[in-house]
């Protein structure tokens, strides 16, 4: 089980959502500024499944990439601005339940509550808005557009989103201030540090305040030093921001800055941890 | 909260803190304190006893009395044979704790011996570390310089117990799934 295969999947799942999100922004009004898709209500119909009131709920999924079974019924459910680790061993299918989650991947069973939407419900062009406008992902590296500067790179999903060149560069410019690393704003991602490159990729997934921010091991990549600096931050502006956040880390350590732990073994979300 | 208890010597870190230059008693506890007791501050008997002690080996001497009454008009400083102690003491690494704590490996190999799930032993200890850790990483996101190694080192220590943990409870898992499994039965002669 290699780490790489999960994050190209979702690097490539994404840059095919930014891609689609691009003609779709032009072709409906699903992406004009301020009009993104509609905020959910935390308030649900009355659910068979539990799931209401969750920000984000999965119920019992089930995925295989051919003979192999990733996920055997995994559930768990997000509240609004809560932060969950999901923990379990390599190919325990802790980062196909995050891109089930976040509607990267579909489950073969099993469905994904976001509000009171139904994932499998939305069309491709739905959810690729919903991925746009209501979630962020950082991923463990290789998710910023080397041809771009980091400034550029953080205004871009403003961009996508319909909002004008000026405000984007803005709002980019304060949010890599937030983050302490404005003073690389004018370089290309191949010219900053590890450290600094994730730092950016977290504005990136924050500039445009999404209800979900889905990280797959965003320090797996880093020292101890740096990635600690990222959990701080990316913690400490989701919980200002009452941003939720869904976060794959087989790191205790990283694991520690959520609010609770959800282990995935098996392709099965263990309920022990309580 | 959990309790970190740091193996140390009160006698050589009040001797440590001395060399920054004399301190009346009252002085030395709060600074160690801050520094070092947040889990577990100095009572002022521990202290004054010490200095005592450090008094009666000549690693301390008094180096001014405040008239008046009380056990902290004396002020104190560190000796030249103080210092030479501070610096044998520091040149003595700790014994590194070789031993995992006993009641978690016991309750994981009595798993493993009674058909037990080793991986749900794994599973409430790891929620049990988390809770820990958690709190130690509030406080060292919050706190200062001194918090944040006392912390980074609890912190890296229950990570290191959750890695083995982890471990043994995938190898001892496949082991015995090998042993029970059909094909090794059928496998034996």
């Amino acid at each position: 089980m290699t780490p790489r295969d999960p994050s190209a999947r979702a690097v490539a799942a994404s840059a095919a959502s930014a891609a689609s999100a691009a003609s779709a922004a032009s072709a409906a009004s699903a992406g004009a500024p301020g009009t993104g898709p509609a905020r959910v209500g935390l308030a649900g119909p009355a659910d068979p499944s539990g799931t209401s009131g969750a920000l984000l709920a999965a119920v019992e999924l089930r995925k295989r990439f051919g003979a192999t079974p990733a996920l055997d019924g995994a559930s768990l459910r997000v509240d609004a601005g809560e932060i969950v680790a999901l923990m379990g061993p390599s190919g325990s299918g802790k980062s196909t339940l995050l891109h089930c989650l976040a509607g990267i991947i579909g489950p073969d069973a099993g469905e994904v509550h976001y509000g009171t939407r139904r994932l499998s419900a939305m069309s491709e062009a739905g959810r690729s808005a919903l991925r746009r406008g209501e979630f962020g992902f950082v991923f463990q590296f290789g998710q910023l557009v080397p041809e771009l500067t980091c400034a550029e790179n953080v205004a871009l999903p403003l961009r996508l989103g319909g909002v004008g060149r000026r405000a984007a560069r803005e709002r980019a410019r304060a949010q890599l201030a937030r983050l302490g690393v404005d003073d690389v704003a004018g370089k290309r991602p191949g010219e900053v540090s590890g450290g600094q490159g994730q730092r950016v990729a977290v504005a990136r997934a924050l500039v445009t305040e999404p209800r979900v921010i889905f990280a797959d091991e965003p320090t797996g990549a880093l020292d101890s030093l740096n990635g600690e600096e990222v959990m701080r931050l990316l913690t400490q502006a989701a919980r200002e921001a009452a941003t939720a956040v869904v976060l794959v880390t087989h790191d205790a350590r990283v694991a520690a800055y959520s609010d609770r732990e959800v282990v995935v073994r098996d392709g099965r979300t263990r309920s022990l941890a309580g | 909260m959990p309790c970190i208890v740091l193996r140390m010597s009160i006698g050589h870190t009040l001797l440590g803190l001395l060399e920054a230059g004399p301190r009346h008693g009252y002085d030395l506890k709060r600074s160690y304190d801050e520094r070092f007791g947040h889990d577990r501050p100095l009572h002022y008997g521990q202290v004054y006893a010490t200095l005592s002690r450090l008094l009666k080996n000549g690693l301390v001497e008094v180096d001014g009395v405040t008239p008046g009454d009380g056990p902290d008009r004396k002020r104190y400083a560190i000796t030249e044979a103080g210092v030479t102690d501070v610096e044998h003491w520091l040149t003595q690494p700790e014994r590194p704790d070789l031993y995992l704590h006993s009641g978690l490996y016991t309750k994981l190999v009595v798993a493993l011996l009674t058909g037990r799930s080793a991986t749900d032993v794994l599973d409430r200890q790891r929620a049990e570390h988390l809770t820990a850790m958690r709190t130690l990483t509030r406080r060292k996101t919050g706190g200062d310089l001194a918090d944040q190694l006392v912390c980074d080192h609890a912190l890296f220590h229950l990570e290191a117990d959750l890695r083995f943990l982890e471990l043994t409870a995938a190898r001892l898992d496949a082991l015995r799934n090998a042993i029970r499994s059909p094909q090794a039965e059928e496998a034996r002669p």
